[in-house]
């Protein structure tokens, strides 16, 4: 069976109504055109996990297709707050969501314990913070050797994770430079793994030998989606288009606009649009 | 320069704070201005650190958010995120966390995660995303804001970050070895902890400024050091390195698809 499928079909039987799904990607890489793929296919009931929501999560919880998000820092990064994302937490619209929220260093933490086979992961933080008292989730161990008080949280195993590369080979060996984030993690903490990418190449032979990230046999499927991260940027290849993150905040401030906006560029939209969308960025 | 505005005074005093010889770790928005202008004029080989695992980066222009491209494209070494949080924050290498804050008490204790109560907010803010761990790993924080009576109050809504607690001793007591919140820039004012009570006292009024406007925008009653200082205004190399950056950084934010 061919790793290399259409997106349609890699979201189709990857992603289930229910699942805990990862789409990740640090400011760069954020996998937007998978995420739009789902959001077609109308997966619904998901745990979404995410350090940054940011607006692809944004666009999930304003459809109403989840259930709960664990996050750390749920803002249009640079911008400011996440619109839909709100309007579920302070008037249950269009839908209520659970949240579990977390620091970034708990999650990055908790990615790399998933992805290493651990139960929890174990860290010094949260010290003085508020966040315990309303995750039941954090809670702390006593160092057998020290006696130092560490935080621990569960560590991330996430049904799915999606997300974007530059790169990938014709054995389906997977590429990242740039800011790597957590991708690396999240992926090797996951059950099944879909990987976006810019474009495929017979092999990478004369790369530098430290790019490749994800050897292919830890990829379930991948799919070539040209311009698959805008808004967000893919190193080497465009830019990020900061002004529809501004311009985000406009349309995600009104219900309405914001349905039709989903309907004209999502719903009503391929993953082909993405090409057209990141030309001259 | 008479026309200095209030944000220029905050930002080019918050640079004066930090030297080449710092690590620093960048928070978005006020910081990130403040510690550029800091590398540009009088602390060259300082360390900048965003949290997207760029370390010692120094962009042209301010980034939008802490993971633009052009954060890696300058930096010595970029990171995996975990990396970024477990050897250099948790490991201890930062000397200087630099945050901005939605609300602040007197003890340099930060929300940005509700106004209200959590789980029925008023208001649902971003949250802490690496503010929690740099308040109590970098080898200090400094702090900046505008005044404002919503933004300096008597209570904060949310612990985000533990700044010197109830004040005194109470990070000591919590176990924590780093010394919090040593410094307070805003528009009108410096401030550094009492070193007994912990509590923000204003060290500096910037030029032009009150004491009573001080007080006006603040939720607390404010104390003043009894040696109370001017802050010096601008130098022309400050302001205008200022001002470059953010005429640079305009330009490219507004630029999108039609540059």
């Amino acid at each position: 069976m061919s790793k290399f499928i259409p997106l349609e079909q890699a979201v189709r039987e990857n992603l289930n109504d229910g699942d805990t799904v990862a789409f990740e990607g640090f400011t760069h890489l954020i996998p937007h055109a998978a995420g739009h793929e789902a959001i077609r296919q109308g997966k619904k009931d998901l745990t979404l996990i995410r350090m940054t929501p940011d607006i692809l999560y944004d666009q999930f919880i304003g459809m109403g297709l989840a259930k709960r998000v664990v996050f750390s820092y749920a803002g249009n990064p640079g911008v400011g707050l996440l619109r839909r994302m709100r309007d579920a937490i302070e008037n249950q619209y269009p839908r209520a969501i659970e949240t579990v929220e977390h620091s970034h260093a708990a999650m990055a933490n908790a990615y790399e314990a998933g992805a290493a086979g651990l139960p929890c992961a174990i860290f010094r933080g949260y010290k003085g913070a508020d966040l315990p008292k309303v995750n039941p989730n954090i809670k702390s161990v006593v160092c057998p050797f020290t006696g130092e008080e560490l935080a621990a949280v569960p560590a991330i195993r996430p049904d799915v994770t999606f997300i974007h590369a530059q790169k990938a080979n014709e054995k389906g060996d997977v590429l990242i430079e740039g800011i790597v984030g957590v991708q690396k993690e999240a992926a090797l903490a996951a059950r099944r793994v879909v990987v976006t990418v810019e474009e495929i190449v017979p092999d990478f032979k004369g790369l530098h030998p430290n790019l490749t990230i994800l050897p292919h046999w830890t990829v379930t499927a991948i799919c070539q989606v040209r311009g698959g991260a805008h808004p967000s940027y893919t190193h080497g290849y465009y830019e990020r288009d900061n002004a529809t993150y501004l311009e985000w905040d406009k349309v995600s401030a009104d219900r309405e606009l914001f349905a039709k906006w989903m309907d004209d560029n999502v719903l009503n939209a391929t993953p082909a649009v993405f090409a057209e969308r990141t030309k001259g960025l | 320069m008479s026309d200095v505005t209030p944000t220029e005074m905050m930002t080019v005093a918050a640079s004066r704070a930090l030297t080449s010889k710092d690590v620093c770790f960048v928070g978005i928005g006020a910081p990130s201005a403040a510690c550029n202008v800091a590398r540009l004029t009088h602390a060259p080989d300082i360390t900048l650190i965003y949290e997207s695992g760029t370390i010692g980066t120094a962009p042209d222009v301010l980034p939008l958010s802490i993971g633009d491209g052009e954060l890696c494209e300058t930096a010595v070494t970029t990171v995996a995120v975990p990396e970024m949080f477990r050897y250099w924050l948790q490991g201890g290498r930062i000397t200087v966390g630099f945050l901005g804050a939605a609300q602040i008490d007197k003890f340099g204790n930060i929300n940005t995660t509700v106004i209200g109560d959590y789980h029925q907010p008023k208001v649902r803010l971003p949250g802490g995303g690496g503010a929690p761990e740099i308040a109590s790993s970098c080898g200090e924080i400094y702090i900046t804001l505008k005044q404002a009576k919503r933004a300096m109050v008597e209570k904060i809504d949310f612990f985000t970050s533990f700044g010197h607690g109830e004040g005194g001793d109470h990070r000591q007591r919590l176990g924590i070895t780093t010394k919090g919140p040593t410094l307070l820039i805003t528009d009108l004012a410096i401030w550094k902890p009492d070193p007994e009570t912990k509590e923000f006292t204003v060290v500096s009024l910037h030029p032009g400024v009150t004491r009573d406007m001080v007080q006006e925008t603040c939720g607390w009653e404010v104390k003043f050091a009894d040696n109370l200082e001017t802050t010096p205004a601008p130098s022309t190399t400050e302001l205008m390195t200022l001002r470059d950056l953010q005429e640079r950084t305009k330009r490219a934010h507004e630029g999108g698809k039609a540059a």
